[in-house]
């Protein structure tokens, strides 16, 4: 009992009760969707600038929690706690770490640009509507301490993307849209069951709480098999999310109908949720149910790496290629996420980020295509570098950001998660490196088809990139250099919360992270030996403050 | 003196910077002109940094420059950092001197192209790109420069691009690269698994404690990431196609430096490779005899003047790793820098040809050059002795030295090195008098000598304007200054160039000296008695002197005309290897594709929807709730899924 009690104040984390930034955070889009719906149909260019400016200052409030960050805190940072329901105890609790760090950046990041570089081109006032409500929904979710409000948030999101990609779509929009929504319906009604599940068994007739730190900070309450089954009931909603294969079918469909702000969206932002959901439902929650399921999640991901590339290679529709790449992609963050591993976790992280500026910056630029086209088929374009160099310039620059070009963000995130990956599943990460040979043969041939060769009459007067195009890429492009060459600002806020979570699963399960040969520490360098030393170090010290306390609930049990 | 190590590779990067964004307004000649200054300020870099360590005493002779943290996780730490030592400033001398004369060269060559200041660009990423691959002080900087490298190969062979032959020779070089790649990463993988770093100071310490499976795996996917690299079998296919490009491309990438980088990487890494099991060096040097062989049968047929010389980089290349295997680190070395000599003006040679040839590359138009042409074809002969290993010429040098160590190893690889030096003697006089000898060939269309020209023109993808010319009359003339000076000093360093290291006497071992503290873990220790040496010192020298006076025999007296008996068809088609390759990958290997994605499109998706209706068809029952509102669906689900809780937790609190 009394380690039970330790551990419900290991739990409790740095809170900031001055200022409610993150909750700011959240309301702001909401408030933008409630202005945008209070302006008269009758202005479009109103309603555009208000949108615009709301998802900038959201922005600009996202940047705000980067910069206010404390780096070296492993924990939760800047909670909000609000009692929303007494009992069962259900909190508008919100917090930051490293991990829900970089999704928030991402998510401030990618609206507006989504918002200013693909304007829709009728009902201006709802598209902007939604897009907002979508914003406060994926926050939301990122920031969520709270499983149940993860769930509502989580939910939430369907609904204003299904009304994206039904409203604003091409062709077959209805049927994408409809399969899109039941498909991760389907999905999060397991998780449903799993959420209440959970928290009700926790509590073992005592009060009921839904607080996720509590509920993974005293892990071995749950018995193991149900915490496994309960694990599953999450997983099968992340797989539909990220997805995984074989859950995957969705995602081409719903990337090829959608409007580009929305392929955007869906793949910078919402395909996160998924292996976000995985780190924080999955590893943090049932760190010894993740343990367990890891050989086969693993699996999954090196199958989805190489199926989601042989997929993409043979597409005819360019979208639905990108689509497929991000099949291949998101398998590179689960098979590293599922490594648990310091570097294969920091990787997996920060690969979300980048899938998210390469696979949005991919998504703009065929969504130009398209608007100068009117196709998407690769065989009804060629040769547009001679008419429109600049553009092919920006594709080649994201191209080899997503093929993983070393001194590209692409490359951080994929090194990371494969050399991570081969410390604990050897086989599998070197099976996953076949992975960058495909992504090169897929981009490349592709690339050649669209834009080398002689212009056809069809494709000779192809426009260049516009001034505003420009402009929404533009920040993402400098994000791909920028990330591939100084990813230690965003490494060293990742770390502390992985390393913490490691060890979160280390105590609360047989998984051991392998330490890397000791021959290796004689020969480093000594000012690099006492880096690490300090690491090492700090990494101890989490543990005697705030991870011991899940170890001795353990052994309490 | 050691802070500025980073000038080398900064020029080149801001060359690269201020022509992304000045490039097209300085435009014709000025954006060549900086780009060639930037170059050559990285060669005064190179120097300075030379003449530094080498004040320094033989055993400090390195220095480690470490500019950022680049990847700091866990355990695993690597900065961007730079590592000067004997053998990465002999890399950089050579790399950024003959690079400022291939810029120079190429403000010429480049004339009147509507995309002059973007080849300039690119030229110069590129030069930055090898130098990182060079100078970097850990694996991943070298793999950085590597991909770099690799990626302005694509550029520049698919710099044409409207031509579609161009742009599949740019995508085929990235891929087939990208499959040595995947052995660089794995190596990268053991290595830091095994060591616990991947920087180059700490595997040198650490190596020996290395156990000899993990070193053999980490060398033989080396060599895997040296095989893509550096064009051995059977990753070679690559390197021939590439002649796509430009040919001032052709004579820094795909023959002086890029191709090099494999070689570079084994001596870089030759303590592991002297831990691993000692089937790794034989394989190595296996396949660069066979490779060394291979490639040089192939080029005695070959009609392009730029694909005989781009099948000699390939044997060359052979030759190389043949020195690696053998354990010959200095000879590889060595020859790699004599070679990026004489192949580089061969190059530059061929170009100026082509140049004056008005865009013609077939040699079967050529002949009788040599009065037109003058000095271009005095330097093209002065880089054909020095690859023939003419006496006291580069390669003689060099190539003795190479087929010394492989003698010792065995002689086995000997004999096949002496096959292909003898082939190399042949191919490439035979060469010289089909371009520069016999009777002029450019005063009459191709089409009466070669009838069914169209089709094998048509094959190759070949069209008028690239890669072959007028169909007229061609009137040949000597180049401007801007592509003969380069030639010209070129040419006397081929001459010369093998004194860097002479075998003549003992104090004449310049570079052996200069590089042994790099190199001593892995460097074989010959112990052949004098008299042996010479023996085969004069034998690999008749070699290529039987090959020559054979060519004379066959094409020098029949006026440089072609001979069918000796060119056979299965030679000019490369053993029909590539296209074998080619024939697997469009035919079974696309079915195996599209078969899986027929099965993601079938089975996997015709699962979800097979699903879909067999619902829509039972609720048809049920139609009274059926509002075609997704909210009442959704409503619906969140129940139902209450309800499926609500029975866990009851069998649960029960149970």
């Amino acid at each position: 009992m009394s380690a039970l009690l330790l551990a419900s104040e290991g739990g409790r984390s740095v809170a900031n009760p001055s200022f409610p930034l993150l909750s700011i955070l959240i309301l702001t889009p909401v408030a933008g969707a409630l202005v945008v719906a209070l302006i008269s149909k009758r202005r479009p260019e109103l309603t555009k600038q208000a949108a615009v400016l709301f998802s900038l200052l959201t922005g600009a409030l996202a940047i705000g929690v980067v910069v206010t960050f404390d780096k070296h805190l492993p924990g939760f940072q800047m909670v909000d706690d609000v009692q929303w329901i007494k009992n069962p105890d259900i909190s508008w609790k919100l917090g930051v770490d490293g991990i829900s760090l970089w999704m928030v950046a991402l998510t401030g990041l990618l609206f507006p640009i989504a918002m200013l570089g693909a304007p829709p081109h009728d009902e201006e006032k709802s598209f902007y509507a939604w897009l907002l409500v979508l914003e406060a929904g994926c926050l939301g979710a990122f920031l969520a301490l709270d499983t149940f409000l993860f769930f509502v948030f989580f939910e939430i999101v369907l609904v204003p993307m299904y009304f994206l990609i039904s409203g604003w779509g091409y062709g077959e929009r209805r049927y994408a849209a409809t399969k899109f929504f039941l498909y991760t319906m389907f999905g999060s009604a397991f998780m449903l069951v799993g959420t209440v599940a959970l928290s009700y068994l926790h509590a073992k007739g005592g009060p009921v709480t839904f607080d996720l730190q509590v509920l993974a900070e005293q892990q071995g309450v749950v018995a193991e098999t149900t915490a496994r089954w309960l694990f599953i009931s999450f997983a099968i909603a992340f797989a539909v999310k990220v997805p995984i294969f074989p859950v995957h079918t969705w995602l081409p469909d719903a990337h090829t109908q959608a409007p580009t702000a929305g392929s955007v969206i869906l793949a910078g932002v919402m395909l996160k949720l998924g292996t976000y959901g995985f780190l924080r439902y999955g590893l943090y929650l049932f760190p010894e149910a993740s343990a367990w399921a890891a050989p086969v999640m693993v699996t999954l991901g090196v199958v989805g790496i190489i199926y989601g590339a042989v997929c993409a290679t043979m597409q005819k529709d360019l979208k639905r290629l990108v689509a497929y790449s991000s099949v291949a992609h998101m398998g590179f963050i689960v098979l590293g996420i599922f490594a648990i591993t310091r570097q294969a976790l920091t990787g997996s992280v920060i690969q979300m980020v980048n899938h998210g500026v390469s696979t949005g910056a991919l998504f703009l630029l065929v969504g130009y295509i398209y608007e100068r086209r009117h196709t998407r088929q690769i065989a009804e374009l060629k040769g547009l570098q001679t008419p429109a160099p600049k553009m092919a310039a920006i594709f080649t620059l994201v191209m080899l950001s997503s093929i993983g070009l070393p001194g590209l963000n692409g490359f951080v995130g994929e090194f990371l998660i494969l050399i991570g990956s081969f410390l604990t599943v050897k086989w599998w990460a070197v099976v996953a490196v076949t992975g960058v040979i495909l992504a090169a043969l897929y981009l490349l041939w592709a690339y050649q088809r669209v834009f080398h060769g002689e212009p056809d009459e069809a494709n000779r007067d192809f426009r260049d990139i516009r001034f505003t195009e420009g402009l929404a890429l533009a920040p993402l492009l400098v994000l791909i250099v920028f990330m591939g060459l100084f990813p230690k600002p965003f490494l060293e806020r990742i770390e502390p919360a992985v390393n913490k979570l490691v060890h979160h699963v280390e105590v609360n399960s047989d998984h051991r992270e392998p330490g890397v040969s000791t021959k290796g520490d004689e020969v480093v360098p000594e000012s690099e030996r006492r880096a690490e030393g300090e690491a090492a170090e700090g990494d101890h010290a989490t543990s005697d403050t705030e991870q011991g306390d899940g170890h001795g609930t353990e052994e309490g049990n | 003196m050691n802070d500025l190590i980073w000038l080398i590779p900064a020029f080149p990067l801001a060359g690269f910077v201020l022509l992304v964004a000045f490039g097209r307004r300085l435009g014709e000649p000025l954006a060549g002109w900086l780009a060639t200054g930037a170059i050559a300020g990285s060669f005064a870099a190179s120097v300075a940094t030379f003449f530094a360590l080498q004040g320094e005493p033989v055993r400090e002779r390195a220095y480690e420059v470490t500019l950022w943290e680049w990847l700091p996780v866990g355990g695993f730490h690597v900065d961007f950092g730079f590592l000067a030592d004997p053998l990465s400033i002999t890399m950089c001398l050579f790399v950024t001197g003959i690079a400022t004369l291939i810029h120079l060269y190429s403000i010429g060559y480049m004339h009147g192209d509507p995309k002059f200041s973007k080849f300039f660009l690119y030229l110069n990423l590129f030069v930055f790109s090898m130098l990182m691959l060079v100078l970097g002080d850990n694996m991943l900087i070298t793999f950085l420069g590597w991909e770099g490298v690799g990626a302005c190969s694509y550029f520049l062979i698919s710099f044409w691009h409207t031509e579609d032959a161009n742009a599949s020779a740019g995508k085929k070089a990235f891929v087939t690269n990208r499959i040595g790649d995947f052995g660089f990463m794995v190596a990268i993988f053991f290595t830091f698994a095994a060591l616990g770093t991947i920087n180059y100071t700490g595997i040198v310490a650490a190596s020996p404690s290395l156990a000899t499976t993990t070193a053999t795996v980490i060398a033989a996917m080396l060599f895997l990431g040296a095989c893509g690299k550096s064009a051995q079998l059977p990753l070679y296919v690559w390197l021939p196609d590439a002649m796509a490009g430009p040919t001032p491309v052709s004579a820094l990438i795909h023959a002086a430096t890029m191709v090099t980088g494999g070689v570079y990487l084994l001596a870089r890494m030759n303590p592991v490779i002297a831990e691993s099991a000692s089937w790794v060096p034989w394989m190595i040097a296996i396949v660069g005899a066979l490779t060394a062989l291979f490639a040089a049968t192939i080029a005695v047929a070959q009609n392009d003047i730029k694909k005989v010389l781009a099948y000699s980089t390939v044997s060359q290349l052979g030759f190389m790793f043949l020195a690696l295997g053998s354990g010959a680190y200095v000879a590889a070395l060595f020859h790699m820098i004599t070679h990026a000599f004489f192949k580089g003006l061969l190059f530059l040679g061929s170009g100026s040809v082509i140049h004056g040839m008005e865009g013609e590359q077939d040699m079967r138009r050529m002949g009788g050059l040599f009065k037109k042409m003058p000095i271009t074809a005095v330097t093209f002969m002065v880089g054909w002795l020095a690859i023939i290993g003419f006496p006291l010429f580069a390669g003689f040098f060099s190539k003795d030295e190479i087929l010394l160590f492989a003698y010792d190893k065995s002689p086995i690889l000997w004999l096949i090195g002496m096959a292909a030096a003898l082939l190399t003697g042949f191919y490439m006089t035979r060469q010289v008098i089909m371009v520069f000898f016999g009777a002029p060939r450019w005063d009459r269309p191709l089409e009466e000598a070669v009838p069914d020209l169209h089709a094998e023109r048509e094959a190759a993808g070949i069209h008028p304007g690239h890669g072959a010319g007028p169909i007229g009359e061609i009137h040949p003339h000597e180049s401007p200054w801007t592509m003969t000076l380069p030639l010209i000093v070129l040419g006397p360093l081929a001459l010369v160039g093998g004194w860097l290291n002479s075998a003549f006497w003992e104090r004449g071992k310049f570079l052996e000296h200069w590089l042994e503290p790099v190199v001593e873990f892995g460097e074989a220790h010959l112990e052949a008695t004098t008299l042996l040496k010479v023996e085969l010192g004069i034998g690999a020298t008749l070699m290529g002197l039987i090959g020559l006076v054979a060519a004379w025999f066959v094409y020098g007296r029949n006026k440089g005309e072609a001979k069918d008996r000796i060119e056979r068809r299965v030679l000019l088609k490369g053993w029909y290897y590539d296209s074998s390759i080619a024939a697997f990958m469009g035919g079974p290997g696309r079915k195996g594709f599209d078969a899986i994605a027929w099965f993601d499109k079938h089975v996997i998706d015709g699962a979800v929807n097979g699903v879909a209706s067999v619902v829509r068809v039972s609720s048809d029952k049920g139609r009274t709730v059926q509002t075609g509102y997704v909210r009442n669906y959704a409503l619906g689900l969140v129940f139902g899924a209450i309800v499926v809780a609500g029975l866990i937790l009851s069998k649960a609190v029960t149970g």
